[in-house]
């Protein structure tokens, strides 16, 4: 780890100016930004300290139904919080799914949003690669068995936040400040491929702080259901994860409505339009259930050790439709 | 001089007596169900508090005035010629007191030490790491085993071949017992390296004192004895002027044995600078660097005749420790199931990885793994009950007796009959065989003081690896004095005090309670020549017993122990004892058996292990809860071997990609499953306590037990460690 100082804006504005200088980090939880730190992957001048900024915090679900989660508000608190478990599970079931309780209760939501990717070769300091301003994937001709399955290239990187499938399906939104102003950008298109540059995972700019989410109010006949599949049980990363709101007629059985949104399969998170196409217009049974999770994969492009997580990333989008539709496997 | 004493050993239903000859100071051994009022009770950790408190000191919260923070520079590449070094720009940073270069030219692996600094602060000390530049030449390398012995490979020690000697063994004909089987099966099994991960870090803090040539180190060490022996050698030290203390150590496994390369980088800087070095290694380091398990590749085979009787057990074997040797895995095959015809050949191959050391039971995991696979795999094509097979090629009865303990406590019958569940999920149940050896070496002594305030203390040259070593001597030591645990201390982890042998191979308990109880029972002797005129008896008619020193045919003459003590003519008075050459026997080898059932997500590959039971004899247990810890930690990193560790090599760079806590899969909280631990206690003889090692026997056999329930519950076995989704997915034939 290299030195830094810490330094603790007054408000906003002050944060967004400090952010827009080179070498400043935003520090909220401090998880990953440590991580980074410690394993030499960053090293940062200063640490600009957003604990305090008022604007950054709380949890509120507001009478239009609309739910806002500061960016500083705790994964613990998303994951214990009554209104969120009740109209917005999948949320609530994907902060409670993080690391460890420790973790849950430091770390944030801005901060799992915008965390690093996990990739060995990329958290090595030893290694220059592709997302460090290398020209190498390592990932492709190296150890590859947690990596993309889906839209890979040229850095085959998963994007790691639990909680960005959930807050997709859910159709939220970030607001985002900095010196250009405020502006909001659906979460869906925050996350950017390494298409577009191989060492971000986002279109987050110089000086910009994410200050919260903001999830639409969910129709009461909006059910959703966050889902992994992990090697441990304890303190583990996703093999896969899955993320489904389905929107069903009062009574009925038939989706008017899908989103399915896939965390850890590809650089970021992995709304698939295709397993949504094959859930809507029908009656949900587990056919239905097993042909949206064919549709999930069908573009799956494993690498030389991960193609079971195809395999697992079909069992995981098929137990989630199921478990959202009340259905029992058979 | 000596005396004859006839012991009664064995287990119950199974016992002969025995007259044996020991010394005439030792004191009688424990016979076979003497009431004994502490040995056998569940005390708690002594220094549990201490260590829950934070107020217990390990070798990092050591902090001497002036001290100086040490940190290694390693070399990233895995197979190199240093061509220059320069340290110039390090030394020239403020606050950076020296900087070494050490000797190796050649670099073999990525992580080998190539620089050291020491400097006013860590960071500083890290800082100035980064101004050290090595001019490497690049060398070709090799990390895979496979690879290695291909005939063009890279060599890894310059001329020799990187397929080290063949180390073979033969008893009967195993192509005749092959010959003459009904049933034969042939099968290949591999194993993972698994690192250590001793929670705390190897590292030192060495002080030297030049005017006196006086050396101490504090350190994390399983033997201070040993690191002390092998400093003095490369400092061309006198012993005695080499002082080593490990109050607290956090794990060991193995890997901490003797002078470790941070040891010797902190007494070099410390030496270099006059003032007191640290050195703690990083936990990249620690995975890297500090030893561990070889991998394997084990080919099996086994023939059976028509009565279930083993007729052949065939073992070719190779493993790579790296640049280290130590692969070999052949011990089970050898000795668990009898067989008339056993052949194994197990190979050492050299790769451009760090090095193996020993760890927990070195080579008996894999090789149990294996060949319990392998048993299952006969049993199921024989058509005989797993459980059956093992009995019938078992001729030891204790584990014999053990077996049924296990298969009661497991409900073995029932879960083995019943079906493995409808669905995705399948339950499944294995059991395996354990064997070790830890009847203890002579060496240890020991010293017991009584202080005039009634406080008794122990003191032995021996460390405490976490399996309650302070905890178990105080027991032995207030058994003797017929005291409560806690007038009793032990201090330990210091080469100031009498001799003891390292921490390892389940050497402690077996070699250092019997020394304490010697000692303990010669300053009985002490007391009772204080207290004999003053109740006016005779030393040889006392007895102690409840706090109190009393005519043994006349209890109401009696003086409290304490009151004894005030009588003591100075501070003080002691004893010591010392742990005598080893006598008969019931038997010197250990069983053991483990039975585990999991639950296998057959569509994502996803194995959770959801109960063990485990029945292990120890000869005497003196502590039945530290002895039921130290189970329940063999059996967790069993499954930790079983099912997630894997230190993973990139085969193009030559690194390890998974040096940290994260990426390195150590089981958490919510993998543990419900353990019960059953001891059989077996009246073994062999010293005056009767205490038998358990650290090693409780490992064997708890990844063996997972892999053959997996293969229970999903009618295929996965014959490779550890048994991630992947493999499960491919061994259904689903990826």
């Amino acid at each position: 780890m290299n030195r830094f100082e810490v330094i603790t804006p007054a408000d906003l504005a002050s944060a967004s100016r400090l952010l827009a200088q080179d070498g400043h980090v935003a520090f909220a939880g401090g998880v990953d930004v440590l991580d980074l730190s410690k394993q030499n992957v960053e090293s940062p001048t200063a640490l600009v300290n957003l604990k305090g900024l008022k604007e950054l915090g709380g949890i509120e679900v507001r009478p239009s139904g609309e739910l806002r989660l500061g960016a500083m508000a705790k994964l613990s608190e998303v994951a214990e919080h009554p209104a969120i478990r009740a109209r917005f599970t999948a949320i609530a079931e994907a902060a409670g799914e993080v690391a460890t309780p420790q973790i849950r209760n430091l770390g944030t939501v801005g901060g799992n949003i915008l965390q690093r990717p996990r990739c060995w070769y990329f958290r090595n300091p030893d290694v220059n690669c592709l997302k460090k301003g290398g020209d190498t994937c390592y990932a492709i001709s190296g150890l590859n068995r947690y990596h993309a399955i889906l839209g890979g290239g040229p850095a085959f990187i998963v994007h790691p936040s639990n909680l960005a499938p959930a807050l997709i399906a859910m159709r939220a939104s970030a607001t985002i400040v900095g010196p250009a102003g405020e502006r909001t950008v659906e979460l869906e298109k925050f996350f950017t491929l390494p298409t577009v540059d191989p060492k971000r995972e986002n279109s987050l700019k110089s000086g910009e702080i994410v200050t919260e989410v903001i999830v639409p109010a969910s129709p009461s006949s909006v059910r959703s259901h966050y889902l992994e599949a992990r090697e441990k049980q304890s303190f583990d990363w996703p093999l896969v994860s899955v993320a489904i709101a389905l929107d069903r007629a009062p009574g009925a059985n038939t989706v008017r409505d899908a989103r399915v949104v896939m965390g850890a399969v590809a650089p970021v998170p992995w709304r698939s339009p295709e397993a949504e196409a094959a859930l809507k217009g029908g009656p949900l049974d587990e056919s239905r259930a097993r042909a949206a999770a064919e549709a999930a994969l069908k573009d799956a492009r494993p690498m030389s050790d991960n193609a079971y997580k195809v395999v697992i990333a079909k069992v995981i989008v098929r137990r989630a439709i199921m478990s959202v539709a009340g259905l029992e496997a058979a | 001089m000596s005396r004859r004493v006839t012991l009664n050993l064995g287990f119950q239903g199974n016992t002969r007596d025995v007259t044996v000859v020991i010394p005439d100071d030792e004191p009688t051994p424990w016979q076979w169900g003497e009431r004994l009022s502490v040995v056998g009770k569940p005390t708690p950790r002594v220094d549990g508090p201490l260590k829950a408190t934070g107020a217990a000191h390990y070798t990092y919260d050591i902090e001497l005035p002036g001290m100086l923070y040490g940190a290694i520079l390693r070399s990233p590449r895995p197979h190199a010629r240093i061509r220059n070094i320069d340290l110039s720009a390090a030394e020239h940073l403020d606050g950076v007191r020296a900087v070494l270069a050490l000797e190796d030219r050649e670099i073999r692996f990525a992580g080998q030490e190539v620089a050291a600094v020491a400097a006013i602060s860590s960071d500083l000390a890290a800082d100035a790491l980064k101004l050290i530049k090595v001019d490497y030449e690049k060398m070709p390398f090799v990390v895979d085993m496979d690879r290695a012995m291909a005939d063009f490979a890279p060599r890894v020690f310059g001329s020799g071949s990187n397929v080290g000697r063949t180390s073979t063994s033969s008893v009967g004909n195993v192509a005749r017992g092959l010959e003459v089987a009904a049933n034969t099966i042939e099968a290949a099994y591999t194993t993972a390296v698994q690192t250590h991960v001793c929670l705390e870090t190897h590292g030192a803090v060495a002080s030297f004192n030049a005017a006196r040539d006086q050396l101490t180190v504090w350190c994390s060490t399983q033997g201070v004895f040993s690191v002390r022996d092998d400093l003095a050698v490369y400092f061309s030290l006198p012993p005695d002027n080499v002082r080593v203390v490990c109050e607290f150590l956090g794990g060991g496994f193995g890997s901490k044995f003797g002078a470790t390369p941070e040891m010797i980088v902190a007494a070099r800087l410390a030496g270099a600078t006059g003032v007191p070095v640290k050195v703690m290694l990083p936990r990249g380091d620690e995975h890297r660097s500090t030893g561990n398990r070889p991998n394997s590749e084990q080919k099996v085979k086994l023939g059976v005749d028509r009565d279930g009787k083993l007729t052949a057990i065939d073992l070719v074997q190779r493993g790579s420790g790296g640049i280290g040797g130590g692969a070999g895995s052949a011990g089970p095959f050898k000795s668990i199931y009898r067989c008339a015809n056993i052949r194994t050949e197990e190979r050492n191959i050299y790769t451009n990885a760090g090095p193996a050391s020993p760890m927990r039971a070195p080579g008996w995991p894999q090789g149990c793994f294996a060949l319990e696979l392998a048993m299952d795999e006969m049993a199921r094509k024989a058509g005989i009950d797993r459980l059956e097979f093992r009995r019938r090629n078992s001729d030891n009865p204790v584990r014999a007796a053990e077996y049924e303990i296990g298969a009661r406590a497991f409900g073995w019958a029932e879960k083995n009959s019943s079906p493995k569940s409808s669905g995705a999920f399948k339950r499944g149940v294995g059991v395996a065989s354990a064997e070790w050896h830890a009847v203890g070496v002579p060496g240890p002594e020991a010293q017991v003081i009584a202080h005039r305030d009634g406080a008794v203390e122990v003191r032995v040259g021996t460390q405490d690896i976490g399996t309650g070593t302070r905890t178990i001597l105080a027991i032995v030591a207030a058994e003797e004095l017929g005291l409560p645990v806690d007038r009793v201390k032990s201090e330990i982890g210091d080469t100031r005090f009498l001799f003891s042998v390292p921490s390892g191979g389940s050497l402690s308990a077996p070699s250092n309670t019997p020394a304490v109880r010697q000692a303990a029972a010669h300053l009985k002797d002490k007391l009772f020549r204080i207290a004999a005129p003053i109740l006016g008896a005779e030393p040889d008619d006392l007895e102690a017993s409840d706090g109190f020193i009393r005519v043994r045919t006349n209890p109401s003459r009696s003086l409290a122990f304490a009151d004894v003590c005030k009588r003591i003519p100075g501070d003080s008075i002691s004893a010591q004892g010392e742990r005598v050459a080893n006598y008969e026997g019931f038997r010197t080898d250990q069983a053991g058996c483990q039975f585990a059932e999991v639950e296998v997500d057959t569509e994502t590959g996803i194995v959770r292990v959801t109960h063990v039971v485990a029945v292990h004899d120890a000869g005497r247990i003196i502590d039945p809860l530290m002895a039921r810890s130290q189970v329940n930690g063999g059996i967790l990193m069993g499954i930790g071997f079983a099912l997630f560790e894997n230190r993973r090599m990139d085969p193009m760079l030559g690194i390890m990609v998974n040096p940290t806590m994260d990426d390195y899969k150590l089981l958490g909280s919510l993998d543990v499953p419900r353990i019960d631990v059953t001891f059989f206690e077996v009246a073994n003889g062999i010293t005056n306590t009767g205490v038998m090692g358990l650290g090693e026997v409780a490992h064997v056999a708890s990844a063996a037990a997972v892999a053959c329930a997996v293969y229970d519950a999903i009618g295929v076995p996965v014959r490779s460690l550890p048994i991630t989704p992947d493999r499960v997915l491919a061994a259904l034939g689903r990826a």
